[in-house]
């Protein structure tokens, strides 16, 4: 708790958090680093495709990211907030058509062939762009990768595209795959998709489907003396309360993705041999988001938006709902990132009697019974505390004599009802911050986005100064242009309400003392884990 | 051995009617609810429309639901179960790998609560009215009073995570590399947690069951004869007072067995043990309508199996059991 609190203030000044980074206590043991172990890991979920080139999703990474690497990882101290993997350097040109990246040498992949840069151009060119999730969106205008030689790969863009979007993007969007595994056949169908093989510090071992992952030792990782694991383990374990047992009976050291429910943490930071860490997932924030109709015609006042953001008590949604471990929120970007954070947003203090005035104002007076209209609520189910919110938004709009109805669904039901059907007056979303605005942000505000994407904005909004403004910034080469140009959409964003923010939070882990070297990076959950140790 | 053929072949008819309407009917529940295939694979991973537009053309799911059942049904009639779209792999296969773990999870809570369950009733009911009887017609009442999957997590509490006399979870230990009978003891030490709370609650139903027949038994005038005729107490009970209260255990057995099919979801989940229940919760969660259906399928089949080898051991057990269609 304490170094949390500690990092989430030091971010609001980037000189500071250099030095509070290294100093945080949790990560930096003194001791030395041990050689050996099979770490047990606690898992909620088996994705059907572990591959992270055509899927880039956390849940995929968790797994992956150990056997599959990216050109560069997010790093708290490296430039540009990245350390270098498969590829050793980056650099972009003036006119913003072309990127070229110098690749590793002497990387061979988990079945003895060489990597190359014509691999890191069949991943560009046959899976980012066209099947990955993100890489859709992020490498549309790749036109061709030249390969001038092994180890040199040219990204060449048919736009200009901004040179900073690219770099945000590597960690996530950018695991290489093998050409040689992948080049015959469908690559959606191929086997690798399900016993991945790459350049990770760890080869795919085994799946025994509802058990478990075993993950061994990669001892040709060009990462020298790495990895200090024998091997790694996920257990599946779908109960919610098996996590927090297992850990206590040690049959596993490690819960991630806050896998022990933020109520038991209490109890389980008592557990001696056990600890919290809050750190390590500052690349991958997630935001609890209300998402508004914006087909509703009172919702489509944006008086009526503002009165609801004066409704609620953000302070009360972090201290109640997330017991402390999360940030409030000012805008569409969280405050723990360093590049595009502004702070120079309207603030909407949690104040019943103005938002109640901000209504009458719209002409919605409260009806005899004290109510003013009927609303459609619909909380995402995915997590605790989305579902949690739900509730208290409930709560809140009574308080403004607004009558919302909540509806619950499963998972499937209620993305298909809010994204696809549009059968909803509110929707409460935990869409990603990814580290760049234009990965997957931007979307929840621009318009003219088709039906049924997920995530993105299905409100019916439409602000043309917001579209104007995210269309500039994707042409937009020079890196601190780019970024105010950003801010400036944060300011627009919180003036006009296309949804509101109301906090930023991160995963939780828990782990055994004896694991070492943990949350040593931004996307540490989802990174390889070849420095991670475990003593004896 | 003709009364039992006869059952078959009666049973056999009887069944694919039923099989039918099941496969029907999931087909409809799961196409009334909302949110597809696909809806559910996003939820994880996001993507934009292109995408998802793609990836409902390849898992078949543009197509009208009307073709779909159709081509469903043309495929089972090949004995083809489909591929399912939530795991990418055949379905024949995935239910092959969970079946075993949830037949030997049945098999042995069903094993302990029936063996156990009736030798108590026995037990109780060789002496209606007495202390013991009272006593474990009390105990069995508590027992059946208690939800299986409170009982489970406090099983868990108590002897994996203080006492960790048994594994918390799982259904072998990771990669240990054992074979042969240690193998076998390594399935059985993880089994033991989630088989007593699977368990438990259906004994105290077998006992509460035999004690009951047995009390009413007792009064009937055999029993007298058997006394008069000077038989030792111990052969009464055996023989006369404990078999003719057995039928209506066997009738629940068969009842029994396709409850704790769907009973063992909560605990496979507890337990994380990789069973059928688990699977259909998945398959519905990731609305995979055919991996659904070829697990109804298979538990349907599964059920009228048991129902028939119940019908048969009816038949076996009772002279009067068929004796009509045997003269018919």
């Amino acid at each position: 708790m304490s170094d949390f609190s500690l990092n989430r203030r030091s971010v609001l000044s980037g000189a500071v958090l250099l030095l509070a980074s290294t100093a945080l206590p949790t990560i930096g043991w003194a001791q030395e680093p041990q050689k050996g172990g099979r770490l047990t890991v606690a898992a909620d979920s088996e994705p059907r495709n572990l591959n992270p080139a055509i899927v880039a999703s956390n849940g995929v990474f968790f797994i992956s990211s150990k056997i599959v690497e990216p050109l560069a990882e997010a790093d708290y101290e490296g430039k540009d907030g990245l350390s270098p993997r498969l590829a050793v350097s980056w650099e972009g040109s003036e006119d913003g058509k072309s990127v070229t990246f110098k690749l590793r040498e002497g990387v061979t992949w988990h079945d003895g062939k060489p990597f190359t840069s014509a691999d890191v151009a069949f991943s560009a060119l046959q899976i980012w762009k066209p099947l990955q999730n993100l890489g859709r969106v992020v490498f549309k205008d790749l036109e061709a990768v030249e390969t001038p030689d092994e180890h040199t790969a040219v990204f060449k863009f048919a736009k200009p595209t901004p040179f900073q979007l690219i770099r945000n993007a590597l960690p996530a969007l950018t695991s290489v795959v093998p050409k040689h595994i992948y080049e015959n056949g469908k690559i959606e169908e191929n086997q690798a998709n399900t016993a991945p093989i790459g350049t990770g510090p760890f080869k795919f071992a085994e799946h025994k489907a509802g058990q478990y992952y075993r993950l061994e030792k990669n001892t040709a990782y060009w990462g020298k003396s790495k990895p200090n694991l024998d091997e790694i383990v996920y257990q599946v374990l779908p109960d919610r309360s098996a996590a927090a047992n297992a850990l206590e009976a040690e049959e596993i050291q490690l819960a991630a993705f806050s896998a022990v429910p933020l109520a038991d943490l209490d109890r389980i930071s008592k557990v001696p041999g056990l600890k919290v860490v809050t750190k390590g997932y500052e690349g991958l924030t997630y935001q609890l988001v209300v998402e508004i109709n914006h087909r509703r015609k009172e919702l489509a006042d944006v008086k009526v938006r503002q009165a609801i953001a004066h409704a609620i008590n953000k302070e009360f949604v972090v201290k109640t709902i997330f017991l402390g471990y999360a940030e409030t929120a000012s805008g569409p970007v969280p405050k723990n990132d360093k590049q595009f954070y502004s702070a120079d947003v309207p603030n909407y203090a949690f104040d019943i009697a103005k938002a109640n005035a901000l209504l009458d104002e719209a002409g919605y007076k409260p009806g005899a019974d004290g109510k003013r209209f009927k609303l459609k609520l619909l909380p995402a189910p995915y997590f605790n505390e989305t579902k949690q919110f739900g509730d208290y938004l409930r709560q809140a709009l009574a308080a403004i004599g607004i009558d919302a109805e909540l509806v619950n669904n499963d998972s499937a039901a209620h993305i298909k009802a809010v994204y696809t059907d549009h059968a909803f007056d509110l929707a409460v979303g935990p869409p990603v911050f990814r580290g760049d605005p234009a990965i997957s942000t931007t979307i929840l505000a621009q318009s003219g986005i088709p039906d049924g994407v997920p995530f993105s904005n299905q409100g019916g909004y439409k602000n043309a100064d917001i579209d104007a403004i995210i269309a500039k910034a994707a042409e937009t080469l020079d890196a601190s242009a780019r970024t105010d140009l950003y801010k400036e959409f944060q300011k627009k964003v919180v003036e006009d309400l296309p949804f509101i923010n109301v906090a930023d939070w991160t995963f939780i882990s828990v782990a055994s003392d004896k694991v070492g070297n943990i949350a040593d990076n931004p996307r540490w959950a989802v990174s390889n884990w070849s420095d991670t140790w475990l003593a004896k | 051995m003709s009364r039992a053929f006869l059952l078959l072949r009666r049973r056999l008819a009887g069944s694919i009617f039923v099989l039918l309407i099941v496969i029907v009917g999931t087909f409809l529940l799961l196409e009334a609810a909302p949110g597809d295939a696909v809806d559910a694979y996003v939820v994880s991973t996001g993507g934009d429309a292109g995408l998802v537009e793609a990836m409902r053309q390849s898992w078949g799911l543009d197509q009208s639901a009307a073709t779909r059942l159709a081509s469903y049904l043309w495929a089972l009639l090949h004995l083809d179960l489909g591929q399912s779209v939530a795991f990418s792999r055949p379905i024949r296969d995935v239910i092959l790998e969970r079946l075993p773990v949830t037949l030997i999870l049945m098999g042995a809570s069903t094993a302990l609560s029936f063996g156990l369950g009736s030798a108590l009733g026995i037990y109780a009911g060789a002496r209606p009215g007495s202390l013991r009887d009272r006593f474990l017609s009390t105990a069995s009442l508590a027992l059946y009073a208690v939800p299986g999957f409170w009982l489970a997590l406090v099983l868990v509490i108590a002897f994996a995570v203080d006492l960790r006399w048994f594994p918390i979870s799982g259904f072998e230990t990771i990669a240990s590399g054992k074979a042969g009978f240690a193998h076998a003891a390594d399935i059985a030490h993880h089994l033991v947690l989630p088989v007593t709370s699977l368990g438990v609650i259906y004994l105290a139903l077998y006992l509460r069951m035999m004690r009951a027949g047995m009390a009413e038994v007792w009064r009937l005038d055999f029993v007298r004869a058997a006394r008069a005729r000077g038989l030792s107490r111990r052969r009464i009970v055996l023989a006369h007072v404990a078999r003719n209260a057995l039928l209506p255990l066997v009738t629940m057995l068969g009842l029994q067995s396709a409850q704790m099919l769907g009973g063992s979801v909560v605990i496979e989940s507890i337990f994380s043990v990789p069973g059928l229940g688990r699977l259909a919760q998945e398959a519905v969660a990731l609305r995979d309508t055919p991996l659904l259906l070829g697990i109804i399928l298979v538990s349907a089949v599964l059920v009228i199996l048991i129902n028939l080898l119940v019908d048969i051991a009816y038949a076996f057990l009772d002279p009067r059991v068929g004796a009509s269609e045997a003269g018919a």
